[in-house]
């Protein structure tokens, strides 16, 4: 199979995947839309990364890393909840199919294979949630610098103050 | 008739609060009320599927909006418990069903930015509120069940899955969804629904493999339960920890873990019974 041709399919079951999820959520029709090229370009970075480095740790990183930032600029500019945006991006990226992999392991006495895969399972969503939180922290700096104005230090990480 | 004029512009940019807090009397009520309201818009908010941070930020940003600064909130999955330390007012909500609609959290968000900006007084945030607690307004069932059988036939492919499974992928994504939707109608119990729809997949999934249509199981049954996969709330567990939230975190993931057990539960036991 051809590059572009991989690339084509690639894009475009993430982008159906991604607006399909946004339905099931419940999310407003134009966010939906937004979602899904969010969740495109992150699976196209995540699924080449993989590829090329082969280690899903850094390709989940670098991707969820990239969904936050974007959606923290759609959020921004559109008005909206972040989470709209987040949600649907890293549902390609959670470790959806490994969690089923557990349990089916467990469920079959292959614990061993089981706990392997657990271990992965939250490796994985810890590298999604460090991509959210750095994403967070990123714009907290860029924010600061761009006003320059002392603040009083936040406790909580999650706070954004504008 | 100029300065009245004047005064109303003062009144609606500050929410109303001033009009209610020209008599001394009233200021009681008037803590209570927004109690009220901020309680609502948390329970609301977390019904449906806003992350932990938010509900509590959002609540305290209200309360600041209406000129009351010494509010708390805490927020765990279960429960929201708010409180105004100088006027003795303390609210506790217990919140049993939790879903996931975020066009309600946008309406909610919002709402809160026009009373950040001082546009809507108590009552009318009150009445608006109370209309998209109870609005209806989704897509409809149909399109949610259409919606799962795309992305789980999608999933097949992204998962480099064969062209050939994407059928079978298609119809037991949408048969997940369907019977998810059709059991938690029948039993508000979400473990119950989620069991029983992943036996409806794992035996699409044996049927298919078995009559010819589907090569390879494994990747349609992926495919297929990703809708189902507690793969979001297991991040947002994570998230909670990592910002602070540890209860809420580490409650969410107990419940993450016992609905992928559901699942794993349903779909080996439709294959070893077929």
């Amino acid at each position: 199979m051809s590059l572009i041709l991989i690339i084509a399919i690639q894009s475009i079951t993430s982008y159906l995947a991604t607006c399909g999820f946004g339905i099931i959520f419940n999310i407003p029709f134009k966010p939906l839309l937004h979602g899904g090229l969010i969740g495109m370009v992150a699976w196209l970075i995540y699924f080449f990364l993989f590829q090329y480095s082969g280690n899903d740790f850094v390709a989940t990183f670098a991707a969820s890393l990239v969904i936050a930032i974007m959606s923290q600029i759609f959020a921004r500019v559109c008005k909206n909840p972040v989470i709209l945006y987040s949600v649907s991006g890293i549902i390609p990226l959670v470790p959806g199919g490994l969690t089923y992999s557990v349990m089916s392991r467990a469920v079959d006495n292959n614990y061993d294979i089981a706990i392997y895969f657990a271990e992965k399972v939250f490796v994985l969503s810890g590298a999604i949630a460090m991509g959210l939180i750095f994403a967070e922290v990123i714009y907290q700096i860029f924010e600061k610098v761009k006003h320059h104005t002392p603040k009083k230090v936040t406790t909580r990480l999650f706070v954004s103050r504008k | 008739m100029s300065l009245l004029k004047k005064e109303r512009e003062v009144v609606k940019k500050m929410n109303g609060f001033l009009r209610t807090y020209r008599r001394k009397d009233h200021n009681e009520g008037f803590v209570h009320e927004v109690a009220a309201v901020c309680v609502l818009t948390g329970k609301i908010l977390l019904q449906n599927g806003a992350e932990t941070y938010r509900v509590e930020d959002t609540m305290n940003r209200i309360a600041n909006s209406f000129a009351v600064h010494d509010a708390q909130s805490f927020v765990t999955p279960t429960g929201i418990i708010f409180s105004i330390e100088n006027h003795d007012v303390t609210k506790l909500v217990r919140i049993s069903h939790r879903g996931t609609n975020l066009r309600k959290v946008t309406q909610v968000n919002t709402l809160s930015r026009r009373v950040a900006q001082g546009e809507v007084a108590i009552n009318e945030l009150q009445r608006e509120l109370v209309r998209i607690d109870n609005s209806t307004v989704a897509y409809s069932d149909s399109m949610q069940i259409l919606a799962a059988a795309v992305a789980s036939s999608c999933f097949l492919l992204m998962f480099l899955g064969k062209w050939q499974d994407l059928f079978p992928a298609f119809i037991a994504g949408g048969a997940g969804q369907a019977g998810m939707i059709y059991f938690h109608k029948l039993a508000k119990v979400k473990f119950f629904s989620e069991f029983m729809s992943s036996i409806i997949i794992g035996m699409i999934a044996l049927a298919s493999v078995k009559l010819g249509f589907g090569l390879e199981m494994n990747k349609i049954i992926i495919g297929a339960v990703m809708p189902l996969v507690p793969g979001v709330p297991i991040t947002n567990a994570v998230r909670d920890i990592m910002a602070g939230d540890l209860v809420a975190g580490l409650s969410k993931s107990a419940e993450a873990g016992l609905t992928a057990f559901a699942i794993g539960i349903g779909v080996t036991a439709a294959i070893v019974l077929g």
